[in-house]
């Protein structure tokens, strides 16, 4: 059963992994003006629930399953997904908005934080492994 | 002509080819149109798609007919016989009706279709004719106007059964429409210069036809629909020849005149004539079919009521069943009109199709590209005007794009075309010019050249004793002599600087300590003018205008770090299309720039010698084309520093073709006008209509020039105003669901030929709505209509609202709680409440669509939200609350003065805009009306004389290897005649190493504006109290900042250096704005509109605004006066905002630039009242007085002049009330005095102790 979340939660993070690369892409994209505001707010806010979800399953599953370091080291990223998500101001088009990804720095810092997530998934990839592997060792 | 048509876009082409090919192949072949994204294609696909090469998509479907379509063109110029048609059907139908519906599906909306991609619900279009309705038949056989087209060349090629028969129906076709389009796609863009397409002449059959129809004023409500189905048939397999073919043989049999016509002489009257036969045959399919029926949705609406429909459909149903005998039969018909739903799809296809051949005719150059596909297109057009470096190094072309308006551009010769790439040898000159520019070997070290001193002698003088920040034994300032004996460390500075001595020079005055707790008149009595930056004198006279261009920090600090201690904002404030009496015009083959940072050529360059210039932004070494080398001014060679770009810090360019990406487009306007019943009410149609009758003939533009209308309450109503046409056609959309446009090509009409038509519509529209009775307000869809009206040329829109729009998309709650107008707490609803607007703002953008509202309410209407379509479209807002044309007739004179202004003045169409500046600065935050495409590149849809702008500043590099840095902005735009120019501004500015310097150099107007446009983003993205606190602050730290480093007084007071005196005052009047004030009743839309007002003004206008100016007018005299215009102009002294100036026995002036206030004193000298204002004695003048009479007194002639020439040169025509002290209205202006106490608010000294104990804490 363990090595069944951990399968599963390492499957997960990769998917979250190439969607910071993705973001990481995009983002640098725009910054060297090969593609303009506009498609990549586009592209990039497509992405930006399901990144949400698959964060937020992983993080439910570790709660479920009672790994709470695990849960614990997930719950902060995931609580900023949320909440970076529910205040997007109603008349912005998403959590990406061309008119504003020019403005006071925030393509800095959106780049910076897919290269924390990166890190971050990177960090929870090896951690995910370590654990598949110890828990089909044990069974 | 494909390929080199596809060329202009090399970057884009090169990047995404699939992509591009896809598109192009599905634009003209699949109407299912790649991605939820519309619009058109961008500019290679579209050239790629140019009419020949379409075919080559689908060679199997167009074998026949390109036969046909070769000899078309040629056989349909000649156009005999159309009065012949005329006559004929005038005879034939002379059935009385009004309305005639048309069976509109939804395949009608090419436009509709293309835009949302979604199978729309079925329209329903009513059509009526404004005035008398005529012959039901004649009605009829109009209904198809662009449609119809196509037929006529298909007549031409079915002439012979046989071969109709033979073709399959599907390709004939589907070649017609698009012939069909392409003529009339000439017709409407005959205004492009040089168009070459072989069958223009088609346009004039098409222009007859429309006479005829106009000939009986009848219903042509929609462009045909039942036949753009079969066209898209070709590009799809999908079997739906049954329709075409039916319609077709139907046609065919109906016209047995027209064919007649047609073999005996010409294409075009059979053409009339089939397109009637045509359009017949659609009213007649209507009634008898039931499933056409229900589609079409049809309703009849407007000055007739909805009666006539069956008899028109009786009476054509008659028709066309005697006619039809030959046809394919009527059972087929249910067919084809269920078809066409299904066929929705594939009217993109067709659409495309049209639009390329609309581009084929009005590309004269193969860079055309039009309009852009919003995901790929404006890519493109970037590619093209902002050369990324990528996507043009990997361009062969020579019309590379880094010779657009571009970005930083790697060193790349062989693409650069602006700058001849190989070294021309150095010819020997034969005549060395003197040049006092000769580059010295010395200084070509230096980061900039000759000419340069690393810091002027004055200028360092005065740095001196600030470096040493010495406390002067006063706190009054005791002379700049004085700091110098006493301070110490001046003597190693001194010696330093190799003994300059001391001049006297106006630096240290502004670092002159202030205590401003002491100073009771801070403000002086002149106007405050901007710092000069500190350079050498040859430097000072070639520095751009201040009015133009400013920065609010004339002293650059070197480093962050030395920035971010002194707690000033830096920034730059631009008004960049300023209406300049002087400017430079320089036209040449090649503008020159700098190959690296694509800079253009400017003052502040360095010849290193005859041949090179070094770039004063990236320090690159250029070459010096030959073309520079010979002066046309002087006429001389060789003196490549004396010509105007050389020797102006504002020039403008004439730009050659390598800055289009398409043909400059014409000036084209579009009035959006609310007719809800609160519109009406309001009376502004009346004031509306009226300028613009006034000022047609004053718009600017050139022949091309195109101008439409459209009014909406629940429907949107369209206007075709096509020449020829006896009066002016009314088409209603009621499907606001889903809007489509009823006929693409006479809403846009040339404004020459269709002058009359316009001025019947303008006169007759004030009353053509007087009885509506419908309160609803269909804004999101008029708009959505507008942008696809525009779309395909780009221009302005003008949209007046009266109230919230409460139908279709885009629709608003009330948000404003009036009991929350006073709060101090939280302000909500500052940001819009949803997306429409923006988005709508950045299609319209992508197209070049500049969207201007006018909001004249009376109500809340939400101006945060509809602000936004102005917002990112780069167009302009003005709000009148509470108007009305007679109960508040100041604000009608408001509307109809800032209509003229609006109306005549110099506007730039397609226009994008790049500010550079020296490596080691960077910009990151941009304000006022526009969209950030790329980093640097501001997308202007519209560029007007009246829009500023504003732009924060970091600095990422420390410039210590640089004494000074450089602002470039460059504006490219097309101007209203049709030419594209670039407008260049350069400001130099020194940089400086100590604190003390930067706190000299401030310029604190600019600074407040900068913090304003800040406050105004913090207000909207966090909280108006986070705003207000972030003021607070800024004037908090700056002054505690100069105080701990630089004047180390130990004094109680409160020290600001003299260049920042103001700058606590003007805080404080930011405070007391409408924007941001709290605790005043303020209403959340004047709120908004103050923090747009902020956004968007220029700074002198912007200032104003802040901080009003006061004058006392009653004893004008013409000491220190100025003369203007043969007129003195007296200049009475600034006096402070408070009423302890105010004395009863006179009268004051404020200036509040969107208003004038005069206040009339109780006890004010009765000969200033009845000599300026013509009333005996106080209590005679009226409570309401918006004018001063026209005395032939000599006080009442002063006044004037000063008042008109305050006026001068406003963006918003002020208003004048004379207010009477213990009127009602003096409230309004005593809330102007903002150093004095109100309720809610600190009086100006007890902001200073708040301030001072900020600082203490």
């Amino acid at each position: 059963m363990e090595a069944v979340v951990f399968v599963f939660s390492l499957l997960d993070c990769c998917a979250l992994i190439f969607l910071s690369v993705y973001f990481i892409i995009t983002l640098s994209d725009l910054e060297c003006d090969y593609i303009n505001a506009r498609s990549c707010c586009s592209k990039l806010n497509k992405w930006v629930i399901p990144e949400l979800v698959g964060h937020t399953i992983v993080t439910v599953l570790m709660l479920i399953s009672l790994h709470w370091f695990i849960f614990l080291l997930n719950l902060p990223v995931a609580t900023w997904n949320i909440y970076r998500f529910i205040m997007v101001p109603s008349g912005n088009m998403g959590v990406f908005d061309p008119t504003e990804i020019h403005n006071r720095g925030q393509l800095k810092s959106h780049m910076k934080e897919a290269m924390i997530k990166l890190g971050f998934h990177l960090l929870c990839f090896f951690m995910y492994l370590y654990s598949m592997i110890l828990a089909l060792i044990n069974d | 002509m494909s390929a080199p048509a596809g060329s202009p876009h090399p970057a884009a082409s090169s990047r995404i080819p699939p992509k591009l090919g896809g598109a192009a192949a599905s634009g003209a072949a699949a109407p299912a149109g790649p991605g939820p994204g519309p619009h058109q294609q961008n500019g290679p696909a579209q050239n790629q798609m140019q009419v020949p090469s379409g075919y080559g998509l689908h060679p199997q479907s167009y074998i026949a007919p390109s036969g046909h379509y070769s000899q078309g063109p040629g056989k349909m110029t000649s156009l005999p016989l159309d009065s012949q048609c005329d006559d004929y059907y005038s005879g034939l139908y002379r059935v009385p009706t009004q309305n005639v519906v048309t069976p509109n599906t939804a395949s009608q909306q090419p436009g509709a279709q293309q835009m949302y991609g979604s199978v729309p619900p079925a329209p329903h279009v009513v059509g009526s004719t404004l005035g008398s309705f005529q012959g039901a038949g004649s009605s009829a056989s109009h209904l198809h106007t662009s449609a119809s087209q196509p037929y006529s060349s298909f007549v031409n090629r079915y002439n012979s059964p046989a071969m109709y028969s033979a073709n399959s129906s599907v390709a004939a076709q589907g070649f017609p429409s698009t012939c069909g389009h392409y003529a009339l796609s000439t017709v409407s863009n005959a205004a492009y210069p040089s168009v070459s397409y072989p069958s223009l002449p088609a346009g004039d059959p098409y222009g007859q036809q429309m006479f005829t129809s106009q000939n009986a004023p009848t219903v042509r409500p929609v462009r045909d629909n039942s036949f753009s189905g079969p066209s898209t048939a070709i590009s799809h397999p999908s079997p739906l020849p049954p329709p075409p073919s039916q319609q077709y043989h139907q046609q065919q049999s109906l016209s047995g005149y027209s064919t007649f016509a047609w073999s005996a002489s010409g294409l075009p009257s059979t053409q009339d004539n089939l397109i009637q036969n045509h359009t017949s045959l659609a009213t007649a399919n209507n009634p008898t079919n039931p499933v056409a029926d229900t589609l079409s949705c049809s309703v009849m609406q407007n000055v007739q009521p909805p009666k006539s429909s069956p008899v028109v459909s009786a009476v054509l149903s008659g028709a066309s069943s005697t006619r039809t005998p030959p046809a394919a039969g009527r059972p087929v018909e249910p067919l084809a009109s269920v078809a066409r739903p299904s066929e929705l799809l594939q009217q993109k296809g067709m659409q495309y199709g049209e639009y390329v051949n609309n581009q084929a005719s009005s590309a004269p150059t193969p860079l055309s590209s039009t309009s852009d596909d919003e995901e790929e297109e404006e890519e493109d057009e970037e590619a093209g005007v902002d050369s990324s470096s990528t996507t043009s190094s990997a361009s062969p072309m020579p019309n590379s794009y880094d010779a657009l308006e571009g970005g930083s551009y790697p060193d790349m010769l062989s693409s650069s075309a602006s700058s001849p790439a190989p070294d021309p040898a150095p010819e020997p000159d034969p005549a060395p010019a003197p040049a006092p520019a000769a580059p010295q070997p010395s200084k070509m070290a230096k980061p900039f050249g000759y000419g340069y001193p690393t810091l002027q002698p004055g200028y360092q003088n005065a740095t001196a004793p600030l470096n040493s920040g010495v406390p002067p034994s006063s706190p009054m300032y005791s002379g700049f002599q004085q700091y110098a004996q006493q301070y110490p460390g001046m003597n190693q500075l001194s010696s330093s600087l190799g003994g300059l001595n001391l001049q006297s020079s106006s630096q240290p005055e502004s670092l002159r300590p202030v205590n401003l707790t002491q100073e009771r008149n801070i403000l002086p009595m002149t106007p405050v003018w901007a710092p000069v930056p500190n350079l050498n004198l040859d430097l000072k006279k070639l520095n751009c205008s201040p009015d133009s261009f400013r920065c609010t920090l004339t002293n650059i600090p070197q480093t962050q770090a030395l920035l971010n201690k002194a707690k000033l904002p830096l920034g730059l404030l631009l008004h960049p299309f300023r209406d300049l009496t002087q400017l430079p015009v320089i036209t040449s083959n090649t503008i020159v720039r700098c190959r690296s940072c694509r800079t253009y050529i400017n003052p502040f360059v360095s010849f290193i010698d005859q041949r090179r210039w070094k770039c004063n932004l990236c320090y690159r070494v250029n070459d010096v084309p030959e073309e520079f080398m010979y002066n046309p001014l002087t006429r001389s060679y060789g003196e490549p520093h004396k010509r105007p770009e050389v020797q102006n810090p504002t020039v403008e360019f004439i730009a050659s073709s390598d800055y289009m990406l398409r043909p400059p487009q014409p000036a084209v306007y579009l009035f959006v006008l609310d007719v809800s019943h609160n519109a009406v009410e309001a009376g502004y149609l009346t004031i509306l209509c009226q300028s613009l009758l006034e000022n047609l003939d004053k718009l600017p533009g050139d022949s091309r020039t195109r101008i439409g209308f459209m009014t909406f309450d629940s429907t949107v109503h369209f206007y075709n105003l096509q020449e020829g046409l006896s009066q002016p056609q009314m088409l209603i959309v009621s499907d606001i669901d889903d809007v489509f446009l009823p006929t693409p090509d006479s809403l846009l009409v040339n404004l020459y030929e269709s002058k009359e038509l316009i001025k019947d519509l303008l006169n007759a529209l004030p009353n053509m709505f007087t009885n509506t009775r419908e309160t609803h307000s269909a804004l999101g869809p008029a708009l959505q209509a507008a942008f696809k009206l525009m779309s395909p040329t780009g221009g302005r829109v003008s949209v007046f609202q009266t109230q919230l729009p409460s139908l279709g998309a885009g629709l608003l709650q009330s948000r404003e709680d009036p009991n929350q107008r006073s709060s101090t707490k939280v302000v909500q609803h500052l940001g819009p409440a949803t997306d429409f607007y923006k988005k709508l703002a950045l299609d319209c953008s992508g197209q070049q669509t500049a969207v201007d509202l006018f909001l004249l309410s009376s109500q809340y209407s939400d101006l945060a939200s509809l602000a936004c379509m102005s917002k990112y479209s780069a167009g302009c807002i003005y709000y009148y609350p509470s108007f009305h044309y007679t109960h508040n007739p100041s604000q009608a004179e408001k509307l109809q003065k800032d209509l003229k202004r609006y109306l005549t003045r110099k506007i730039g169409f397609e226009a994008v805009m790049r500010i550079r500046c020296t490596k080691g600065l960077s910009m990151h935050t941009f304000h006022g009306n526009f969209f950030v495409r790329s980093t640097d590149l501001l997308s202007l849809a519209n560029i007007n004389p009246d829009a500023g702008f504003a732009v924060q500043l970091s600095i990422e590099e420390s410039l210590t290897d640089t004494s000074l840095v450089c602002f470039q902005t460059a504006l490219l735009y097309t101007s209203s005649k049709g030419e594209r120019r670039i407008r260049v501004h350069t400001l130099c500015l020194p940089v400086v190493s100590s604190l003390a310097d930067v706190y000299a150099g401030a310029d604190v107007q600019a600074s407040i504006c900068l913090l304003a446009n800040m406050a105004v983003d913090r207000s909207i993205s966090s909280s108006l109290s986070d705003a207000r606190d972030a003021l607070v602050n800024a004037v908090v730290d700056s002054l505690s900042a100069y105080g701990s480093t630089v004047s180390n007084l130990q004094h109680s007071g409160l020290i600001a250096p003299s260049s920042l005196k103001l700058f606590p005052l003007y805080i404080l009047a930011l405070l007391k704005q409408k924007a941001f004030r709290t605790g005043t009743s303020t209403r959340l839309d004047d709120r908004v509109y103050a923090m747009c007002q902020i956004k968007c003004q220029p700074l002198v206008h912007l200032m104003k605004m802040i901080h009003p100016n006061l004058y006392r007018v009653d004893r004008l005299t013409d000491e220190g006066a100025i003369h203007v215009n043969d007129r003195v102009v007296p200049q009475p002294p600034l006096q402070k905002l408070s009423a302890e100036k105010l004395t009863r026995d006179g009268a004051f002036l404020m200036d509040c630039g969107s208003v004038f206030y005069i206040w009339i004193g109780k006890s004010c000298d009765n000969n200033f009242i009845e000599d300026v204002l013509g009333y005996p004695n106080f209590a005679s003048i009226p409570q309401k007085m918006t004018h001063l009479p026209e005395l032939d007194t000599l006080s009442s002639e002063r006044a004037r002049s000063f008042i008109t020439w305050l006026r001068d040169n406003r963006p918003l025509n002020p208003i004048l009330h004379v207010v009477k002290d213990e009127s009602p209205a003096k409230t309004e202006f005593f809330q102007h005095l903002i150093e004095d106490r109100t309720e809610a608010a600190f009086s100006y000294y007890e902001f200073l102790l708040h301030v001072q104990q900020q600082i203490c804490k």
